[in-house]
């Protein structure tokens, strides 16, 4: 039927061949991937999709927040007796540190003046509480019930009542996503508190945390507690953040494996302190030949930053 | 058109807003924070899936990339991974609508199954190529509680369509 030079009309007009939207769709698809994972571009288009989106959010959560009550409504006398009890003698314990903590503070103020040392800045905190665990099974992340509004930003340490639990990663207006600590793209400089020996804490997935780059032969011992060391200019230094379980001293590798767990709840869920934002570390000294006077400067700057 | 190419039921045409509402309310259920718990099945991928293999003249990849986006930000996951996943499904179920249609709901849901754990799959790759971390063998479950919702759901989303049965014993054909 066809005259030459033409083809025939089609019955149905159906758009572009399957083979060729598909390619299409997933070349847009792999743009927007690489967009995100490498340059960091989207974060607007999330933005904005997740504010439009918090409504139906917020009423998804209504069967299971009926659910949470449902079961805390049920919750048993006793055991809320039992709990209060607990409190209340956890309360007395820390009591005499919290009392004796005030006296401290105020004597390294003056200590600090005498010295003439900057002094510490007080840090606040803000209360907030955890949402949920975020879906994605890739990365471990859990969302907090404050955002921007409450003047949360990028970065700042999420803590709860034991150690440090990670790290605000992304900020919308009413809510905020945490990076936990055992998720495989975050690191925490450390010390170990018995002997000050610093290092790099890195999430190493399944809930559990390692040790990187100390050598074989390093002074670490099964049960050692590491503490945050305050070289980052993110955390306070001193808070509590993993407990060593395993160490293996392989001499085929020139480092020593120590896994770690978190002392936090870092999975479990419940309420979490979002410290405010340390203020920044004065900038690395220069490794050009400078003056050595310059970089003692440099130094004795960055140790009383600490 | 029939549930099946070999059943003799006609079912009515369907509604555009139908669609729109099912894959809507999917993308609902979705939202609900389960966290890590395995074998949620990904009810917008069973809907979409569905709809592909039905509808494939009016259910086809824009769905499967607009959903997916919207499945990103709601996951705060990586754009473009559930996007990419869904493009695919969504080009798989509608080109083998024809072949599916044919099998009894059973044989349908295996066929629907390497689907979805192909999906899965393209999403573990997507991200493990980037240096994401092995979700463990149970998030694969929720492929298979998916296939076990195949027929259920196929029964729920035609329902709109089903007339009621009458039988004139006089017209026999």
């Amino acid at each position: 039927m066809s005259v030459v030079g033409h083809a025939p009309p089609p019955f149905f007009k159906r758009g572009p061949a399957p083979l060729v939207r598909l390619a299409f769709f997933v070349s847009l698809s792999l743009a927007l991937l690489i967009a995100d994972l490498r340059f960091h571009t989207l974060e607007w288009a999330r933005l904005a999709v997740a504010t439009v989106a918090w409504p139906l959010q917020r009423a998804t959560w209504m069967p299971i927040d009926a659910a949470g009550d449902l079961g805390t409504y049920v919750v048993r006398q006793s055991t809320l007796l039992r709990e209060n009890e607990e409190l209340r003698r956890r309360q007395l314990g820390t009591a005499n540190l919290l009392l004796r903590q005030q006296h401290l503070e105020q004597e390294n103020m003056r200590l600090r003046a005498l010295l003439d040392m900057r002094a510490r800045l007080p840090v606040e905190g803000r209360i907030a509480e955890i949402l949920y665990a975020a879906r994605d099974p890739f990365s471990r992340r859990v969302i907090i019930d404050k955002g921007s509004q409450q003047g949360i930003s990028a970065g700042q340490a999420v803590v709860d009542d034991i150690g440090v639990i990670g790290q605000v990663a992304r900020v919308f207006p009413l809510t905020a996503e945490v990076l936990l600590l055992t998720d495989k793209d975050q690191a925490i400089p450390v010390a170990v508190q018995r002997n000050g020996l610093r290092a790099v804490l890195a999430g190493a997935g399944a809930g559990m945390m390692e040790l990187r780059f100390l050598a074989a032969n390093a002074e670490v011992l099964v049960g050692d507690i590491l503490v945050t060391s305050g070289l980052d200019g993110v955390y306070l230094p001193g808070l509590p953040v993993a407990k060593v379980v395993k160490i293996d001293r392989d001499s085929s590798y020139s480092f020593a494996r120590i896994a770690c767990a978190p002392l936090a709840g870092v999975e479990r869920h419940g309420l979490a302190l979002v410290l405010g934002a340390r203020t920044a570390l004065p900038p690395q000294p220069d490794d050009a030949p400078a003056s050595v006077e310059q970089s003692a400067r440099g130094k004795r700057v960055k140790k009383k930053a600490r | 058109m029939q549930p099946t190419h070999s059943s003799r039921r006609i079912l009515l045409p369907v509604r555009n807003w139908f669609i729109v509402l099912t894959l809507f309310l999917a993308l609902l259920l979705n939202l609900i924070p389960f966290g890590r718990f395995p074998g949620i099945p990904d009810w917008v991928a069973l809907v979409l899936a569905f709809w592909c293999v039905h509808q494939p003249l009016k259910v086809g990849m824009a769905a499967g990339f607009v959903l997916g986006l919207a499945m990103d930000v709601a996951d705060a996951s990586v754009m473009g991974q559930h996007a990419l996943a869904y493009v695919l499904l969504a080009f798989a179920a509608a080109g083998w609508s024809r072949r599916v249609l044919w099998f009894p709901l059973s044989q349908q849901a295996l066929h629907v199954l390497p689907m979805f754990l192909g999906m899965q799959l393209v999403m573990m790759v997507a991200r493990m190529l980037s240096g994401a971390e092995f979700p463990g063998v149970l998030w694969f479950l929720s492929s298979f509680t998916a296939t076990l919702f195949w027929h259920p759901v196929t029964y729920l989303l035609l329902m709109p369509q089903f007339r009621p049965e009458d039988k004139d014993v006089h017209r026999p054909i």
